[in-house]
Order: structure tokens, then sequence, then C-alpha cells
């Protein structure tokens, strides 16, 4: 990002925010996994799967909600978590929230 | 993030994701969904992620300023800190057990550090709690490497043109914690009164420690 237009032109906003409920429990994911107890995942590991969203919604996207999209992604691969049943999972969470799975 | 090349070709503020508050309902169902199927398996528990949240809420730069306190008042530790960070914060009660390598940069009259992480936001967590939203943002991470000086006017901090700004870039595995300098007239204080004078952005580097009136 050093020096890289159109942000190197850009004014800094200085504004401070307070994190989520959400944004703490996915920081406390990260940790959690990454801790040496467990080393179920790496910042490297986190970085790649970020910089590998797909542009526009790399653009979109929260700074919590990139993390969130990796730790899925690095648990997924890792089969720490099975694909299957986090699609599952997800469509339960969704109708749940009154949307169509 | 700088290896990406999508994201440099984009030109609408960057600033606003970083402060806006909830996620989409998507990202909140990811998050819920990886949480309890980790704790179903017995990864995790819930209580092992309501501790980390506390740890996180209990980490603040109070902590950092203890540390550069007991530097400007103990020339042993100083050396210490200056010497192995992650030590030096162990000593004072800080559990550093998951953090990267820690080095800590000490300002003199001739040479002020400022840090920036331009691939992403890595940070010091455990001495001085999350970053600011503008650490993490794309117009910090861009302009500190290039124009450091104007930086930190933006912050309010006029360096004389003598002294020498040294930018320093987090990785992965190192971090970095400013000692800033110690203000004049504050001869004799203790440690507390000293620490009060330590903000969170001098310990980045884009402030200095306050002077008192």
């Amino acid at each position: 990002m050093g020096g890289i237009e159109p942000f190197a032109s850009q004014p800094i906003d200085r504004a401070e925010h307070e994190l989520s409920e959400f944004d703490k429990r996915v920081d406390a994911l990260v940790n959690l996994l990454s801790h040496p107890s467990r080393a179920l995942m790496r910042v490297d590991e986190m970085r790649n799967s970020i910089e590998a969203m797909p542009p526009e919604e790399y653009d979109r996207a929260l700074y919590y909600e990139k993390w969130i999209h990796a730790v899925a992604e690095i648990m997924v691969a890792k089969d720490v978590i099975g694909e299957e049943e986090l699609v599952l999972k997800l469509a339960d969470l969704k109708e749940e929230d009154g949307e169509e799975a | 993030m700088s290896g990406n090349h999508h994201d440099h070709l984009h030109t609408h503020d960057d600033h606003a994701p970083v402060g806006a508050t909830e996620p989409r309902p998507e990202y909140a169902r990811l998050e819920r969904a990886v949480r309890e199927l980790l704790i179903a398996k017995g990864v995790i528990t819930a209580d092992d992620v309501r501790k980390q949240i506390e740890l996180m809420d209990s980490r603040t730069p109070a902590m950092g300023a203890k540390i550069v306190a007991r530097a400007w008042v103990d020339p042993a530790f100083k050396t210490r800190l200056l010497k192995d960070a992650k030590a030096a914060a162990e000593e004072m009660g800080v559990d550093t057990s998951n953090s990267a390598t820690v080095v800590a940069l000490e300002n003199t009259p001739a040479r002020h550090h400022v840090v920036v992480c331009t691939l992403c936001s890595c940070y010091p967590k455990a001495i001085l709690g999350v970053p600011p939203a503008w650490y993490k943002s794309s117009a910090y991470r861009a302009r500190t490497v290039k124009e450091p000086r104007k930086v930190l006017a933006e912050f309010g901090t006029f360096l004389p043109e003598g002294v020498e700004i040294r930018v320093v870039d987090s990785t992965a595995d190192m971090r970095y914690l400013v000692v800033p300098m110690r203000p004049a007239g504050t001869e004799g204080w203790n440690e507390d009164r000293l620490a009060a004078l330590v903000g969170r952005d001098s310990m980045i580097g884009t402030a200095l420690a306050t002077t008192p009136a």
C-alpha cells in the first residue's frame, strides 16, 4: 500500500471508531485459532485469503468481514470445518433470520 | 495488500468501511456459523471466546504508557526494553504469549520514528490494544511512507527540519512500539504522573508525549 494511488492522495480520516460485538468476536476467533496452543491458522494465511477475495467484494467488505471470510475459508481448507456442514449451518441461520434459504 | 493489484484500481472512498459498525447479515451469519461449529467440535469453548474478548477489552494504550514511563525513570529498564520489548513488557505484567516480536524504538532530538503497516494493519495489540481506525486506513498506509512529514503535520505534529523521520513498516512477525521523548519540565515526576503524558499516538509516532502546561 506504500505510496499507492489513489490512496496516497487521500486525506486520512482520523475519526475514532468503537468495535462492534461482531468485530470483537471475529478478533477473538482469530486470536484463539492462531494461539500456539491450537496453531490452526497464521496471519499470512489470513492475508492470503483476504487478498484473494473478488475485487468488488474486497472493496465492499468491512475490515472484520474480511477477517471472518478468511477464518471460514482457512477452517474449511484445513478440514477443521466441513464445507458441507458450513453450508447447511448457514442455510439454517438464514432461515432463522427469516430469509429464504 | 500491496501485492494485490485490484485494490489499487478503485477510486471510491476507502475509509468508510473501516469505520462502519455493523456487518452485513451474511457476514454476521458466517461468524455465528463458524463460531458455533468450532464450539460444537470442541476446538474452542464459548468461555474461551468470552475470555478473549475480556482480554481484548482490558488491553489499552495505558499499558504502553506505563512501559514508556518506566523507561523514562529507569535506565536499566530502558536498556532491557530497547533490547527485547516483549520481555520488558512481560516484566510489566503483559501477557505476550501470542504476540509477534515487538521492537521498541527510542525517539531522540535527532530522530523521530513513526509506525505504519503498509501490508495490512499489524500493531502491538498486547501492549496498545486495538489499533485506531485510521491506522488501518488505506490513506494512512499509502501516505506515511511517502510523505511522513505531511502526515505528521495533519496529526498536529510538527518536527524541526533537522529531525530525521524514520518510518518503520510493521510485519506479521515484527511490531513496533515508539518510545517518545520525555517532555521538558517533568524532572522528579513519578511514573504515574509521567504515564499520563504518554498518549496512544505518541507510541505510534504520529504525536509527541504531552508537554505539561
